[in-house]
């Protein structure tokens, strides 16, 4: 099963806003791109056209690995407002 | 909750904030609870927690790329109460907790995230909520892992990654009579399994899977800082999705319905991942204060965070009495915690972290336990090698040399 798929079991309410905001400047440079793998949302990937770092916020489980991963500190991410993000029913 | 449900028996004006829609929705685990260390932490309590199975078998599996060993150990001593651990799940579990603290005159507020502290002046005297202010005499943060309330008061530093692990879980639905068959059980009996080898790719961590009544927890961890550096890199969720198809594993899940899909960080520096536990008018607790703590077979977090609740509310309640809310006064927590099971034993096993993140546990000792196995069960063609020669051979490839050497010495650290 793929990872979306998964993910579209969970009970998530999502805020029209991202709780996720990445620095492009920082994300541009970044040889590494450890947010990649690192997501267990797998929410992260480049657009190729761009050249930008994209971040499906929708998905989020709220684990916060992507923001110890990046130690360029190019992640700004705070828990979703009250009332959205996931939801745990079993946890 | 532990600490809410102390004060609010003490008669304190508590109120418990939850960024969830209920206690336990934003809460993972992996699932198993040790009852005796916190049973007297949480006084008549545990005897009616809805936990989901009390766990008899332990089942360790060890994974090359294409075969497997697998040791399980039973004992019957476990059957009979008082039960040793119990699988849990927390939405489950948090839920009835909140029910007892708002029993006791709690106020639980869900959807309710903590933005920031309120100070005066070296003091913590609050939280900031969107754009309510609450004061309150003392604050006990015990908002997790991640605890942006202990970074803001300055009580520990931004976290790195090679302290941490990612864990993916699965939740899969099966009927209760079907784990109790597949897993060779009696009705309220659970099972524990835990898998070491190839599925981590080499990269520190393993996986989980524990019986719930009628689910189970299946996962994965891997240290963040491993994922970041892998060469050609894999994502956590695809080795998850390997790891779930390994026969060793569909054997236990197989016609399991997927119900949920979780992940959560661990904190792996044990004792050195503590960051200061106290400032003026402020606690932190739990996974807030980086208590857990990997034994390889065992791993702990919940057990901590019941007991440091329990100690947050008893020193809270006597600084309240007192009078003085002073980080000096507060610094009690940390010597009551010394001598409590919670920073005794993250102090004991201080250094078993060094030993568990030795990639040799998760590459060469499985790729050895498999040759050796193959070699001694292999019938071929020609004449058969005398066993104590098939054995020596693999040991020789594997583990008689220097490095072996080294890791039997560094044993000595568990």
């Amino acid at each position: 099963m793929k990872v979306e798929e998964k993910i579209a079991l969970d009970a998530i309410k999502n805020d029209r806003e991202s709780h996720i905001k990445l620095d492009q400047k920082i994300c541009g440079t970044c040889p590494e791109r450890m947010c990649i793998p690192v997501c267990p949302g797998h929410l992260y990937s480049l657009n190729e056209e761009t050249g930008d770092m994209v971040v499906e916020y929708a998905g989020c489980l709220e684990c916060g690995s992507c923001k110890i991963a990046c130690i360029y500190k190019s992640i700004d991410w705070d828990y979703p407002a009250d009332g959205y993000g996931v939801q745990y029913r079993y946890g | 909750m532990t600490a809410a449900y102390h004060l609010a028996t003490a008669g304190r004006q508590v109120i418990l904030l939850e960024r969830g829609d209920a206690p336990g929705s934003k809460n993972v685990t992996g699932g198993r609870i040790y009852v005796d260390p916190i049973k007297d932490y949480l006084p008549g309590l545990i005897a009616e927690a809805p936990f989901e199975r009390h766990v008899v078998k332990e089942i360790i599996t060890v994974l090359d790329d294409d075969a497997s060993v697998q040791l399980e150990y039973a004992n019957d001593g476990w059957r009979s109460e008082p039960y040793m651990s119990y699988t849990v799940l927390r939405a489950t579990f948090d839920s009835w907790l909140a029910e007892k603290v708002s029993e006791k005159g709690a106020f639980v507020i869900p959807k309710k995230k903590v933005d920031d502290l309120l100070w005066e002046e070296d003091r913590v005297v609050g939280i900031k909520a969107g754009d309510e202010e609450i004061g309150a005499h003392i604050v006990i943060a015990a908002d997790g892992a991640l605890s942006f309330m202990a970074e803001k008061a300055g009580l520990r530093k931004p976290l790195e990654p090679r302290n941490y692990a990612v864990a993916i879980k699965e939740i899969y639905r099966l009927d209760e009579k079907t784990i109790d068959d597949r897993f060779g059980l009696q009705p309220g009996e659970g099972a524990a399994n835990l898998f070491v080898g190839a599925i981590t790719r080499g990269m520190f961590g393993g996986g989980f899977l524990y019986t719930n009544r009628d689910t189970l927890s299946l996962g994965i961890v891997v240290g963040i800082d491993d994922l970041s550096r892998q060469k050609n890199p894999v994502a956590a969720s695809q080795l998850m999705e390997e790891f779930s198809a390994r026969p060793e594993v569909q054997r236990w899940i197989r016609g399991g319905e997927l119900k949920e899909y979780a992940a959560h960080i661990i904190s792996e520096a044990g004792a050195g991942g503590i960051p200061k536990l106290y400032t003026g008018g402020m606690l932190i607790a739990g996974d807030a204060a980086g208590f857990s703590l990997n034994l390889g077979l065992t791993v702990r977090g919940m057990e901590f965070a019941v007991a440091s609740g329990a100690i947050a509310a008893g020193v809270t309640n006597e600084a309240l009495t007192k009078g003085d809310l002073s980080a000096t006064f507060l610094s009690r927590y940390e010597q009551q915690l010394k001598e409590s099971f919670v920073l005794s034993d993250m102090e004991t096993f201080r250094h078993t972290r060094d030993v568990l993140e030795n990639k040799r546990l998760f590459t060469v000792y499985p790729k050895f336990l498999s040759e050796l196995l193959v070699a001694l069960f292999t019938i071929g063609p020609g004449k058969k090698e005398p066993l104590y020669a098939s054995a020596k051979a693999a040991a020789r490839k594997y583990i008689l040399n220097w490095e072996g050497c080294k890791d039997m010495l560094s044993m000595r650290k568990m």
